[in-house]
């Protein structure tokens, strides 16, 4: 009951949220949110730490951008093909890592992405260090116009919604129940019969999907997309996310998202104080917070309920 | 008891000149170890005697360097640990191994869509294998854990972990049940549940228990092997083995736990 009423006051605000704040800030941290909870599907999920997220994200948005230029493609099949392109990679780079776990699997991504990067730098489609500009916003569906900003908004809210929902699903769905039991207790989950790493496999390959969906959608809200978002810098910050929010809560690295883009967008007229700044919050997350901003709260809740 | 060459339907499980070596070290040296099918069989020796390494190989966790294994008249010697699970070979493990971050029941319930096609559905609700938690609940009350189904596993006690532990392996339904050490770091309090438990699990099943707790193995196991220096001693029953005097030399200043 509580949770519905929430849910309702959370829609509410967000429906709300482009009268009173700057729409562009509210897309992109929209835009994270959905990356950080795919990043959030692997490392909470699935217990995989994968350095090198941004490959999904970034690529996707070239993908997605690219198709919107050179085709006439409408912009939700602009931004699923950008999702689906990102999964296939997905795929690809979990058949080379997945049988490694813990650092291996982080450093294994991590050089994946770097060589993605690479690859993305010299390509002639992606403009190199320019970036690609003038990505259209074409029409929804082919009819639905979406140049106006606030409508634009709306777009970008419902496909977060959607995917959230999407991420909500397999959390909690049959295959969710077998890769949190992996999580937990890999070597049991296999005497039970059970082949781990195709269950990881899947895992990243939806996550990695799921970051191309926030990569394609985040091409369209600025209309460009860069190297930046193919940089080991994204890959790092969606981590401080997850773990500023809190590991394996289904909205703590929603909310760490939220809270680094919007520090993010403050803090930029100081420059280098920006990243020193968050090296600083880093700190004092895992000094302070250990199970991040939303971890802590929901263990303050439960001690309070108990406590009783 | 003569031992057997030829595949004997009445064996579950059957070691052949199982060897492993680390280096040249070999922990495991030229075993050949039968379990009767519906017994109860026990594997014990002293500290270093190789017997968590027999049974890692018996489970598929380690490959041998030489020998077979043939379950059920099935060679297994190069299968998976979780191909021989889905055959009816089931392991549990010495370290509490629940998922503690899964109610209990759901626990159980992971274990009974080992083969299922719904393992796979990422996109269905948890309604597709509701129809799952009549079993788990049944499993539960034949390990006294029905009314903590909703509590997650890291909650429970160390003895109901481990009544836990029995039920998620039973939701296999397995035919050999392999043990290791199910009492290690138990209290008196907890044993004698456990052991009831396992006894009655073993009911229509057959059994491999690496056990270091004498007195356990004396009221649960009808066979007992015993290893030193990674090959076997003797083998015979709780009677036999512990009047052995070879036996007694080689637990001297050993294991001495009760």
């Amino acid at each position: 009951m509580t949770r519905i009423v929430l849910l309702a006051a959370l829609a509410a605000a967000m429906i709300a949220a482009p009268f009173f704040v700057y729409p562009v800030l509210l897309m992109t941290v929209l835009c994270f949110v959905l990356f950080a909870s795919s990043f959030n599907l692997l490392l909470g999920y699935a217990g995989l730490l994968c350095f090198g997220h941004a490959m999904f994200f970034g690529t996707a948005a070239y993908v997605t951008g690219w198709l919107l230029k050179t085709t006439g493609l409408s912009i939700e099949l602009g931004i699923l093909a950008g999702g689906l392109f990102a999964a296939a990679m997905g795929l690809v780079v979990g058949l080379v890592s997945v049988r490694r776990s813990g650092i291996q699997f982080a450093m294994i991504t991590f050089a994946i992405a770097q060589f993605v990067y690479f690859v993305l730098l010299q390509a002639p489609f992606t403009g190199g260090e320019d970036g690609m500009q003038g990505i259209p916003r074409s029409a929804l569906f082919g009819v639905i116009d979406l140049s106006g900003s606030l409508v634009f908004y709306y777009f970008v809210l419902g496909v977060t919604a959607l995917m959230i929902w999407l991420f909500w699903r397999i959390v909690h769905s049959p295959f969710g129940e077998v890769l949190k039991a992996i999580r937990d207790n890999e070597a049991r989950v296999e005497s039970l019969g059970f082949r781990p790493e195709r269950f990881k496999l899947l895992a990243l390959t939806l996550s990695a999907g799921m970051a191309g969906v926030a990569g394609g959608l985040k091409a369209t809200v600025f209309q460009f997309a860069t190297l930046t978002d193919v940089s080991w810098n994204i890959s790092g910050e969606v981590i401080l996310m997850t773990l500023l929010g809190g590991i394996g809560t289904l909205t703590g690295p929603m909310v760490g998202a939220g809270v680094i883009i919007w520090l993010n967008d403050h803090l930029a007229q100081f420059g280098e104080w920006a990243l020193i700044s968050q090296g600083a919050i880093l700190l004092l997350v895992i000094i302070f917070f250990r199970r991040g901003l939303v971890g802590e709260l929901s263990a303050l809740l439960r001690r309070r309920k108990t406590g009783r | 008891m003569a031992t057997t060459i030829s595949p004997a339907p009445d064996y579950a499980l059957e070691a052949r000149g199982l060897t492993k070596r680390f280096g040249a070290f070999a922990a495991v040296n030229n075993v050949n170890l039968a379990v009767r099918r519906g017994s109860v069989h026990a594997l014990i020796g002293p500290n270093g005697a190789g017997k968590t390494t027999c049974f890692n190989l018996l489970t598929k966790t380690l490959q041998p360097t030489e020998g077979r294994i043939v379950y059920d008249g099935r060679d297994i010697s190069n299968m998976r640990t979780s191909e021989v699970a889905r055959l009816g070979l089931v392991r549990s493990f010495q370290i509490s191994a629940t998922f503690p971050h899964l109610t209990v029941l759901e626990n159980v319930r992971v274990a009974l869509q080992s083969g299922k096609p719904t393992q796979w559905q990422f996109w269905r609700s948890l309604s597709a294998i509701a129809p799952l938690n009549a079993r788990a609940m049944e499993l539960l009350e034949k390990v006294g854990l029905a009314d903590a189904a909703n509590l997650t596993a890291a909650e429970l006690s160390y003895g109901k972990k481990r009544a836990l532990e029995i039920a998620t392996t039973l939701a296999l339904d397995p035919k050999v049940m392999l043990l290791d050490e199910p009492t290690a770091g138990m209290g008196h309090e907890d044993i004698e549940p456990i052991t009831d438990l396992i006894r009655e699990a073993a009911v229509g099943r057959t059994v491999l228990i690496v056990e270091h707790n004498l007195s356990v193995v004396s009221t649960l196991c009808d066979r007992i092997t015993v290893l030193t220096h990674g090959e076997v001693l003797t083998e015979g029953t709780y009677a036999e083995v512990s009047a052995n005097p070879e036996v007694i030399t080689a637990y001297m200043g050993g294991v001495d736990d009760e």
